[in-house]
């Protein structure tokens, strides 16, 4: 999962999105005000203007693992580092799902496929330079991969995806200790503008993974592994000025940057300051003056969600969209009596959705999901194979099911991440909805931090401690049925610890239809497989979809180009964000 | 005297041990006892689906593959020897005194704490000021006029800013301060930059933290004074035909400051060593933020960085605390 700095979220409480979500205030403004109205950077461009200078500040409250291209796997910050380091494609600036379409960036076009999707050759454009002058070459391209991908004892904070998928990615030891020449001989590049990846499978979304800042030039004598965030070469728009680790960052205009050769950015701002560790409420207050725009995307915290939804004029300086996240509860297929599908569907027809969104903040933070993609990810096709009336539960079916399954009463236990508030109130939710049919289940809770590692992502442990049941949340490291769904429903993901598949599925068709999804051509057939799989996890019940999630952003007056883009799980493009202030 | 702090000084090495043994302990041997393994220990400082070979590798390059007295004894030595890290391409030698190396952001702890005292020390320096200053100044005076308007109303807005935590003041005083009214900055600027800027981004702070302190001197001078005001001594002063005003600052107050210098000692060598939630509050990046990270990322060296050098400060405060005394109280001898 590309993660999407969930721990502010975290910290919104419940009361205060109760409130909220209880709102009447007017989507679309209603005062004659000069905003663009509520929701419009989901629908185009606000403030769109081409005026350059002044600077243009970033807030986080928290500090992000690395402004390192080849080291980083949080969605914000693969929408900043391409103001520094250009991967060879992307995304178009562009509203809701207009913002997925990919485009090519340091290429000069998409990837061509060859040997049924199983070779893609990307030509770069001519004239690339870094911003000491010297030439971008694809060799530059070629190690930036290997380095982030395959010395994982130095770079070991993003995904490993090209080592999983390229011809002997998994003997390859990477630069830093594969010294001979050549490096990973399935990637190669015959002339300085030429790159060609050679895959150990067909793959049609290779594009894809070639938008992550990994695939950003890196030049090899410039490297030093490690210490390369503190002197970041630049091959974007925008340089490093200084670099004051877990505190500040201050980018400048590369002047080697070249328009001619990006039709992407635009270069409007003099200057761009990312502050660290900002306090949350600091950061709306910021936002709210107009005077930055929140990094980390996840949307403004409880106590300013409850003052902006509830006030006409404020909350038309809002958008609200989905994060291409799911929330959903896992059920642990291999605790019993959960490996019974029927004890699984009584779970399914017993659960309170409107309970569940309600704990979690109401419709403004997410709408009832009836499926395991959400509609933002490419594949979606609208489904409710347990559908209640009001999505409400239905006892009389969850009795049934769980007479099927041989049971009058269950006795498990649910996990949930300690230090996430709305997790934990929409899994007591879940408690009161599941004993209304006879299934008792207590709240388990555990540090987020080793949610994975060492509880809930470890088989062992769960069925020691009788967990059938967990809470989750998801978001596409990419946004296509593969990228979504892969980590959850695969049998491959499961492992000895550190799962992701935590309903620990492994059907044999879903696994199959996985395989043959990634290499179907054909986008609409490709497309259809995703929805297959989707409801025949349903149709399983692997899991209980809970809510689609959705992130509640306040637009800051003054910055230009805003737009909410879903390849980065809602956030503004931070492409061509451009100031008013001087 | 020099012996005195040659045997104290002993005793704060033996002391700083203690505490590192004991954090490392808490967040090595307990998850290790508990079940955890190596393994799933390196596995939070890798990304997604690592491969054996990747766990392997991160568990040598962290040196969590070695028993947990070496990986103890390695950090030790590390204080006084310094000690050398892979970066990738290359190696680099962490000067003595080296506090390990984040596991997390694969920075060397040490310039972290020694960028970020500055910023604390600020912050405390600032605060303890207007918090003794306003303290005392306040006790003395509800002393002398015990029951007295004066009286009733500080040790009221006393007990008021002793209830009221840091994270209500302080966000209050943000609130009200910096956006409200806009008298303040927002953004810390260092005292070498522009010092008027420094104060006026910390001013804010410091009075949120003076609030919540001075309210315990203030009630701490007051029963100290009460009690040495009916002295004997202070009678024989007054006896002897001395001023008010001396017999108040050179004898009564002089007497009751052994108490609040402890207090005093204590406060500061602890908020040296971290004001967790007042930087968190006021996003200042300082050491008890960069204790935050270490928690919340369980990120081990930063955490340890910060236990030691916040024992360290508390211990030197007692030890200024000690030789204090015998200034302050001639009664106290040092041996």
């Amino acid at each position: 999962m590309r993660r999407s700095a969930l721990a502010a979220v975290a910290a919104i409480g419940s009361a205060s999105l109760l409130l909220s979500a209880c709102s009447k205030a007017d989507d679309n403004g209603g005062d004659g005000n000069k905003s663009a109205g509520a929701n419009a950077a989901t629908k185009g461009v606000v403030n769109a203007s081409t005026q350059k200078g002044g600077t243009v500040t970033y807030e986080y409250s928290d500090v992000p693992d690395s402004f390192d291209p080849g080291n980083t796997y949080y969605a914000y910050m693969y929408n900043l580092s391409r103001l520094y380091a250009r991967p060879l494609m992307t995304f178009q600036p562009g509203p809701g799902e207009e913002g997925n379409k990919l485009v090519p960036d340091l290429a000069e076009k998409a990837g061509e496929p060859s040997d049924g999707g199983k070779t893609w050759t990307y030509k770069i454009r001519s004239g690339l330079k870094y911003q000491d002058g010297t030439a971008i070459t694809s060799k530059d391209v070629k190690y930036a991969v290997e380095r982030s991908n395959f010395a994982r004892d130095v770079l070991s904070l993003g995904p490993n995806y090209f080592q999983q998928f390229m011809q002997g990615g998994k003997a390859y030891k990477g630069p830093y200790k594969d010294k001979s020449p050549e490096g990973l001989k399935s990637i190669e590049t015959p002339d300085d503008t030429t790159i060609v990846f050679k895959l150990n499978r067909p793959f049609q979304e290779f594009d894809y993974l070639v938008a992550t800042p990994q695939t950003a030039p890196v030049p090899q004598a410039k490297d030093t592994g490690i210490d390369y965030v503190k002197s970041i070469v630049s091959s974007g728009s925008y340089k490093f000025q200084s670099y004051d680790e877990g505190k500040q960052a201050v980018l400048v205009k590369n002047e080697n940057w070249d328009p001619k050769t990006d039709p992407l950015r635009k270069q409007y701002p003099d200057k761009i300051v990312v502050k660290l560790k900002v306090n949350a409420e600091t950061i709306d207050q910021d936002v709210q003056a107009g005077d930055a725009i929140d990094l980390g995307g996840t949307g403004v915290q409880a106590a300013t969600q409850a003052k902006v939804v509830n006030d006409a004029k404020l909350k038309a300086n809002t958008d609200n969209t989905y994060g291409g996240r799911l929330v959903y509860m896992a059920i642990n297929n291999q605790v019993a009596p959960f490996d019974k599908v029927e004890c699984r569907k009584a779970v399914e027809y017993a659960v309170d959705k409107v309970s569940v969104q309600t704990a979690e903040g109401g419709p403004i933070r997410g709408d009832i999901a009836t499926t395991v993609l959400p509609p933002d990810i490419t594949g979606y096709a609208k489904a409710d194979v347990y559908a209640t009336t009001g999505n409400k539960g239905d006892a009389a079916k969850a009795k049934e099911q769980l007479k099927a399954c041989g049971k009058t009463t269950i006795s498990t236990n649910i996990s949930a991440r300690s230090d996430r508030p709305q997790e934990i109130d929409a899994a007591t939710a879940i408690i009161a909805s599941l004993k209304k049919v006879g299934i008792n289940a207590s709240l388990k809770q555990y540090p987020s931090g080793k949610y994975f590692t060492d509880y809930a992502g470890v088989p062992t442990f769960d069925k020691k401690q009788n967990i059938g049941l967990h809470m989750m949340q998801w978001g596409a490291d990419w946004n296509s049925g593969y990228g979504f769904l892969q980590q959850i429903l695969h049998g491959d993901a499961i492992g000895a610890s550190g799962n992701t598949n935590l309903s620990y599925l492994n059907d044999k068709q879903i696994n199959e239809m996985l395989e043959k999804a990634i290499a179907t051509e054909d986008d609409t057939t490709r497309n259809g497989l995703y929805g297959q799989i989707d409801k025949r996890a349903m149709d399983l019940a692997a899991l209980v979809p809970l809510t689609y999630f959705k992130v509640l952003l306040y637009r800051p007056s003054g910055y230009t180009n805003l737009v909410s883009t879903s390849a980065f799980s809602g956030q503004y493009d931070y492409l061509n964000i451009g100031t008013t202030k001087k | 005297m020099i012996s005195y702090i040659l045997r104290r000084t002993f005793a704060a090495v033996i002391l700083l041990l203690v505490v590192t043994a004991v954090t490392f302990a808490i967040f090595f041997l307990l998850p290790r006892l508990a079940g955890q393994t190596a393994d799933q220990l390196a596995q939070q400082y890798i990304g997604k689906s690592p491969t054996k070979a990747d766990i392997a590798a991160v568990k040598q390059n962290l040196g969590l593959d070695e028993p947990l007295y070496a990986q103890y004894w390695h950090f030790i030595k590390g204080i006084v020897a310094g000690a050398t890290y892979n970066l990738g391409p290359t190696t680099a030698h962490c000067d003595a005194p080296c506090f390990g190396y984040s596991f997390k952001t694969h920075e060397a702890v040490w310039p972290q704490l020694t960028s970020r005292i500055p910023v604390t020390f600020s912050l405390a320096a600032g605060a303890a000021v207007l918090w003794l200053v306003s303290g005392v100044v306040i006790g003395v005076i509800s002393a002398l006029k015990p029951r007295s308007f004066f009286d009733r109303t500080f040790m009221g807005v006393a007990l008021a800013g002793v209830s009221l935590p840091m994270f209500f003041t302080g966000s209050l005083a943000i609130l009200l301060f910096t956006y409200q009214w806009p008298i303040f900055g927002r953004t810390y600027v260092p005292f070498t930059e522009n010092p008027a800027q420094w104060a006026n981004t910390l001013f804010p702070a410091w009075c949120s933290l003076a609030l919540l302190y001075s309210a315990i001197y203030a009630r701490l001078t007051r029963s100290g004074m009460l009690e040495t005001m009916n002295e004997d001594f202070i009678r024989t002063a007054r006896a002897k035909g001395l001023r008010e005003r001396n017999v108040v600052t050179r004898h009564g107050l002089r007497a009751a400051l052994t108490p609040i210098i402890t207090v005093f000692g204590m406060d500061l060598g602890l908020l040296l060593g971290g004001a967790v939630i007042t930087e968190t509050v006021f996003s200042l990046p300082g050491i008890g933020q960069y204790a935050v990270q270490g928690i919340t990322d369980n990120d081990l060296p930063p955490i340890l960085g910060v236990t030691l050098l916040a024992a360290l400060f508390v211990v030197i405060a007692n030890l200024l605390v000690d030789l204090l005394y015998a200034a302050a109280d001639p009664r106290v001898r040092l041996s």
